[in-house]
């Protein structure tokens, strides 16, 4: 445990070094919300059903969604790309750590430490400028921060999968350039889930990316209320042991048929 | 190893049909160390070397056959043994490349577990020994590659393994680096009794290093035994090279092979079990006057150069 957690802790310090990336960040999130709040503003203005969620609840749960948008799966470890192409996993495995304890480490720091570096100056500015309003109420950002944990811990186990799926060089790689769209599609972070058509309301609220930001921020907002904290814990973590399990076998595997380079 | 037809038809062949070819990489390689000894494990590019690496450190699993290392089997126990080794490659890092050396050094405790103040004395230790204090906040990635591979050292040493392998650690160091870096491996074998298996391409480290040579070729052991078996299997003969003060001499048999005689210098081949270098150079001076002579092994490089080519690598 203790390597763990130290590993966690360099890789996050590491990952805070990044600070021009998530300056850039910061610039596009907010010109991207702006421009979503804007969509929704005049969609809300234009309808004459009524809606899902409240128009303020919306904007809210956009600045919340721009503001943890890389909390969500969108990237692999690119650090282990490199690894696993120039051979270096050698020394990984040469460590006493467990491979895919060590990399969901890592993935944890990845899913945590640049969210951090973007969410607090952008929650901020929504915050005094841009109507984010305060949490439904205290049990509601309680069960938020509550529900992020558990949405930290699920996009780590996909993050880790597909990290594991580097292995597999070529065909593993373009998995991880292909399965971020599909992720962030799923997560309500183009439109929010309530807004889709109701055939498909029940299997995106099954699928798993739907507890990344989805129910944290409905959470929030207070559409979901505190009450049900616990169904959401469930299909975090329900779907976090799944994507783990499988993600440890498909290791194991790959190691077995990994030729290791070098004579 | 996956194997394709050449050419572009090879390759759309490819796509639909892989085959595989199967690769011996390691046939009948078998020894025992002891411990506190240091081997050198050497033979040519594709020989096995590194695969009997990989297999004695746990990463790789053989398909048949048995290793034991300090009561464990490597890939059966794989935590547990690892934490007994210490390994250092040449070519990479082990370091994280963008922390400071000390960070790097303080993860390994943490990641190995090592008690802090058994730590730190450790750490201190060897820093001093090979003088890097003033590096130690220093990024990774901003090293030299004489310092990094001293700071490599370092991190492999952390744990106290009880086993170091070294795999080509000299490659690329200046020969001040590789001077000091002989010093320090030869005092840590002495000292701690620390058993060191070193595989090199350089044949000097091997002939400063090593007493016992284990060559393998086409993933079998060729010769095990010391440096000076290996000599005396492959090249018994030795060269005595006269200056004599005359040009062009007239050399009678001395007992000897005259390998070249050119101007002053003359070189003879000779077996110092048929006729020892003592007589051999009486025998020589006795007759012309010698303004200069030495006696000389064929360097270690030509030996195993032979060896590698009589066994067609």
């Amino acid at each position: 445990m203790r390597g763990h957690r130290a590993l966690v802790s360099a890789r996050f310090r590491a990952l805070l070094q990044y600070r021009s990336a998530a300056l850039a960040g910061l610039g596009t999130q907010l010109f991207w919300g702006l421009i979503r709040v804007m969509i929704f503003e005049a969609f809300f203005v234009s309808s004459v059903m009524s809606q899902p969620m409240e128009l303020g609840d919306v904007i809210t749960y956009i600045w919340l969604g721009h503001a943890f948008l890389v909390v969500l799966p969108w990237n692999v470890d690119r650090e282990l790309q490199t690894m696993v192409r120039s051979g270096g996993v050698t020394y990984e495995l040469l460590r006493p750590m467990n491979l895919y304890n060590a990399w969901f480490s890592r993935a944890i720091a990845l899913r945590t430490a640049p969210a951090m570096l973007r969410a607090v100056p952008l929650l901020t500015i929504a915050a005094l400028f841009l109507d984010l309003q305060a949490p439904e109420s205290p049990e509601a950002g309680l069960a938020f921060v509550i529900s992020m944990i558990g949405a930290v811990i699920l996009s780590a186990a996909i993050t880790n999968l597909l990290n594991v799926a580097l292995v597999w060089v070529t065909s593993g790689e373009r998995l991880t350039y292909l399965a971020p769209p599909f992720v962030v599609l799923f997560s309500g972070n183009i439109v929010p889930i309530p807004f889709f058509p109701d055939w498909a309301q029940t299997a995106i609220r099954l699928m798993p990316f739907s507890g990344i930001v989805d129910s944290p921020f409905r959470l929030y907002v207070g559409h979901i209320p505190p009450s049900e904290l616990g169904f959401v814990l469930a299909h975090q973590l329900i779907w976090s042991a799944i994507f783990i399990v499988v993600g440890k076998r498909m290791l194991a595997q790959g190691l077995r048929r990994m030729e290791v380079q070098g004579g | 190893m996956p194997e394709r037809r050449p050419g572009l038809w090879g390759a759309f062949v490819g796509v639909a049909r892989r085959t595989f070819r199967k690769i011996e990489a390691l046939k009948g390689v078998s020894f025992t160390i002891e411990e506190g000894e240091l081997v050198g494990y050497i033979g040519p590019n594709g020989a096995g070397k590194s695969t009997t690496i990989k297999v004695i450190s746990g990463i790789l699993n053989p398909d048949s056959g048995r290793c034991e290392i300090d009561g464990l089997v490597p890939w059966a126990d794989r935590v547990a043994h690892v934490k007994r080794i210490g390994v250092v490659f040449g070519q990479r890092t082990q370091l994280w490349w963008d922390l400071p050396v000390i960070e790097s050094f303080d993860l390994l405790r943490d990641i190995y577990g090592v008690d802090a103040a058994e730590y730190e004395k450790t750490r201190n230790e060897l820093v001093e020994r090979l003088n890097f204090e003033s590096l130690l906040n220093t990024p990774v990635r901003l090293l030299s590659l004489g310092q990094r591979m001293r700071c490599d050292l370092v991190a492999a040493l952390l744990h106290k393994p009880s086993i170091l392998f070294l795999d080509e650690p000299t490659v690329g160091l200046d020969s001040v680096s590789k001077l000091a870096f002989r010093d320090f491996i030869r005092e840590i074998n002495k000292d701690q009794k620390l058993t060191i298996i070193l595989t090199t391409h350089d044949m000097d480290d091997i002939e400063a290093l090593c007493n016992r040579v284990i060559v393998i070729g086409n993933g079998e052991i060729l010769s095990d035994g010391p440096l000076e078996k290996l000599r005396k299997e492959i090249a018994p003969e030795r060269l005595l090279i006269v200056d004599f003060v005359e040009e062009n001499a007239q050399i009678s048999d001395v007992g000897a092979r005259v390998v070249d005689h050119s101007g002053h210098r003359a070189k003879f081949s000779f077996n110092p079990e048929e006729i020892s270098a003592s007589d051999l150079i009486a025998r020589v001076t006795a007759e012309h006057p010698v303004r200069d002579l030495f006696v000389e092994n064929p360097p270690i490089e030509e030996i195993i150069a032979q060896m590698y080519s009589e066994n067609s690598l």
